[in-house]
């Protein structure tokens, strides 16, 4: 009781309010908010009197316009006639195109360099490292140059073809052609079986793995899974009476010149933009992700090796269930950057004529003028794709985090 | 402390703010900083090209060397910015140049919904195809399945789509952002054709590796009036560029060239007196001098001088005169009247 009307008889006496920490704190903090919310005011307010003074259209209307330009490669419906808005959206699924398929193959061609970095055998490992040092120290911008400008020389002129696996791929300057499959009634059943096969791979998988923790039996689930995902649609495929044929590209050499050589829109095609960005992306990327790979392993003790061995595992059950397992702890959380990295490095593509967003999008602006909403949607998705990526990524690394039993 | 720092804050505050409120004339900013920001493009022989010492030279280069003459007096109180063709309109509305003298197709769409403003046409162009000698093509015509190289945010990928998809002929595009990056594919074989403005065509053809091996088809696809641009808005600046452009090719007209410019300043004709400021005070009325256009003609020509020092018969590109001719030689070429 004394205390208390001492405490309250003495805080009057106390230096003025001014001088209070806390109340200093909150005040400057409250003081930044203002600032940095009028100057934020101030950007926004500025740029739309700039736009009005100076006449410029502004709003989300243009994407309803029709667009009048073609596009080279778009994964849906696409033509002159349609919208901006479709064209944008065939730019944001190129670069998605380009992002999964460069994050798929740079993850394989990283694992095996980082592995191969820390064999034993001495040719392997040099060979890994001077891959390492000789990729991630060149420029990505003049690697996709290489990739398209001195690796397309080299191939075969329009007019002229390389073939492989009897004839049906061939290779030469306007891309890579294969035969497309042609679906006819029936064949969703295929997609089906194929789901289906999938979720009993699942279901087995769990149950093996359940049946080996109880008895320690081991059951064949990587061949069982092979058997169904390929055999099961195979088997809904002859029993629905193969409601698929193969459209094989057209090779001409005769008549006119400027008509030979293959015929545009009939078979499956890679376009040489395509491969040349996706071959440099994936190789830039997979030099980074190698080294991070290699930190991984060498991260996990050397007692871990060991000891499997002692255990009787072999070099690559020992790689594959004692090493690994604990080097992703390790290999996730920078892995996620690379792919990120790799995503947004895909906007290079303008470089090379492949029609990414950022390609397709700067026709757009140019065409429309609509600097502010073009740019806003860039990041937009952008930013939404990479933090796809690393909440993806995150899971993950949470699923693969050391659990403590 | 916090008595120092509030009125800082509010003082940066306010900064941003008063940004808004006052901004010069394009005019009083050029002569403030002494030179004209010019746009122009990243290579294009005969029109705004570069030599190995950085000297850039060409018909569009020279509108920007004449308009800074005719503000300063000195053709080289001038600067240049390289633009793809996709930053052009966005460097021009930031201020970035004052004026883009960049080979531009005047459209309505650009005129009216970009803020900015065409001041004229320098130069009649029309899109056009090339191909190799070797395909045997002659009519674009024939072109039905070819794969197309241009060059991204251009009139001509729209003029492409337009030409193929009217003459339902399947086609190809492979667009690229610079000009180079064209010219290597086409070179390297990856289309057949490459498609731009004719004189575009011409000038890129010196680019090959074996410029004879390729050929210019006749058909012309559209109307490309190339020509300066400003931005809207600020009427002073829109009428200087205009009328440089106008000076340029009345001198010719009145058969004023750089040669002559100083006697002709005696001539008995009133309207190459009006032109070259000896009588009346037009200059004034674009906030200029008087001798504004003598010093345009004095420093870097009439546009014929112009036309034939970078596109014409004796240069590489050898491209005749044709509808880029005056009016009173049977081309579009008419400018209005000083006086």
């Amino acid at each position: 009781m004394s205390v208390m009307e001492q405490d309250s008889a003495r805080a009057p006496a106390r230096a003025s309010l001014f001088n209070d920490p806390k109340v200093r704190g909150i005040f400057f903090q409250v003081v930044l908010v203002v600032a940095l919310g009028y100057v934020g005011y101030n950007i926004v307010d500025n740029t739309r009197i700039n736009l009005e003074q100076q006449n410029i259209a502004s709003g989300w209307g243009f994407l309803n316009n029709t667009a009048g330009f073609g596009i080279i490669q778009s994964l849906v419906s696409y033509s002159e006639t349609s919208s901006y808005g479709q064209a944008l959206y065939v730019g944001f699924l190129n670069t998605l195109l380009v992002a999964i398929v460069g994050i798929f193959v740079a993850t394989i061609i990283g694992f095996v360099v980082g592995i191969a970095r820390l064999s034993d055998n001495w040719v392997i490992s040099r060979l890994a490292y001077c891959y390492v040092e000789l990729i991630r120290n060149v420029p990505l911008l003049l690697q996709i140059f290489f990739w398209y400008f001195a690796v397309l020389r080299a191939v075969p002129g329009k007019r002229e073809k390389w073939s492989f696996f009897f004839d049906s791929f061939h290779l030469n300057i306007a891309g890579f052609r294969g035969p497309k499959p042609i679906w006819e009634d029936g064949a969703s059943f295929i997609g089906i079986a194929l789901i289906i096969a999938i979720v009993a791979c699942i279901v087995i998988a769990q149950w093996a793995r359940k049946r080996q923790e109880a008895t320690g039996q081991q059951f064949p689930v990587f061949w069982t899974a092979v058997g169904l995902i390929i055999g099961l649609p195979l088997i809904t495929y002859f029993v629905t009476g193969m409601p698929m044929h193969l459209e094989h590209p057209v090779f001409v050499d005769t008549g006119p010149r400027i008509r030979q050589g293959f015929q545009l829109n009939v078979g499956f095609n890679l376009i040489p933009e395509f491969l040349a960005l996706t071959a440099a992306l994936s190789i830039y990327t997979a030099s980074f992700i190698a080294e991070i790979v290699r930190a991984g392993i060498q991260a996990v003790s050397h007692g871990q090796t060991e000891a499997a061995h002692a255990l009787g595992l072999r070099q690559s059950p020992t790689l594959r269930l004692v090493i690994i397992p604990q080097a992703m702890r390790v290999i996730i959380p920078p892995l996620t950057s690379q792919y990120l990295n790799l995503t947004k490095n895909s906007s290079l593509a303008v470089a090379i004529a492949f029609p990414d967003l950022v390609s397709v999008g700067g026709t757009v602006l140019n065409q429309t003028g609509q600097a502010i909403e073009i740019i806003g949607i860039w990041m937009a998705i952008y930013l939404t794709l990479s933090l796809v990526t690393s909440a993806f990524m995150n899971w993950y690394n949470q699923r693969m985090a050391l659990v403590e039993r | 402390m916090s008595k120092k720092i509030l009125p800082l804050v509010l003082g940066a505050a306010m900064g941003v703010a008063a940004t808004t409120a006052a901004s010069a004339t394009t005019l009083e900013d050029v002569k403030a900083k002494g030179f004209i920001q010019c746009g122009v493009s990243q290579g294009l022989p005969g029109f705004s090209n570069p030599d190995a010492q950085g000297n850039w030279t060409g018909l569009d280069v020279d509108l920007c060397r004449a308009m800074a003459a005719a503000v300063f007096g000195d053709a080289s109180a001038v600067k240049f910015t390289p633009l793809s063709a996709k930053e052009r309109f966005t460097a021009l509305q930031s201020g970035e140049v004052d004026v883009l003298s960049r080979n531009t197709t005047w459209t309505m769409s650009r005129d009216t919904q970009l803020g900015l403003n065409f001041a004229g046409v320098n130069y009649y162009d029309g899109q056009g195809f090339m191909v190799r000698k070797d395909l045997g093509v002659t009519s674009a015509l024939e072109l039905s399945g070819a794969s197309v190289c241009t060059n991204t945010g251009t009139t001509t990928e729209l003029n492409v789509a337009d030409y193929f998809r009217a003459n339902n002929m399947p086609y190809e595009i492979v667009a690229f952002e610079k000009a180079d990056e064209v010219v290597a594919a086409y070179d390297a074989g990856r289309c057949d054709v490459y498609t731009t403005d004719a004189s575009g065509l011409y000038a890129q053809r010196l680019k090959l590796t074996n410029p004879g091996d390729h050929m210019v088809l006749s058909e012309i696809i559209s109307k490309e009036p190339l020509g300066p641009v400003v931005r809207q808005g600020d009427d002073e600046w829109f009428n200087i560029a205009k009328w440089t452009l106008n000076a340029m090719i009345n001198a010719e007209e009145l058969g004023v060239s750089s040669a002559n410019v100083d006697d002709m300043k005696s001539s008995d004709n009133p309207s190459v007196k009006r032109l070259l400021g000896v009588e009346g005070a037009y200059g004034e009325g674009i906030g200029l001098s008087n001798d504004w256009a003598y010093n345009v003609v004095k420093n870097v020509g009439n546009y014929e001088e112009s036309f034939n020092a970078n596109v014409g018969p004796d240069t590489p590109l050898g491209i005749s005169r044709g509808v880029n001719a005056l009016w009173s030689d049977g081309g579009f070429l008419y400018a209005p009247p000083v006086r």
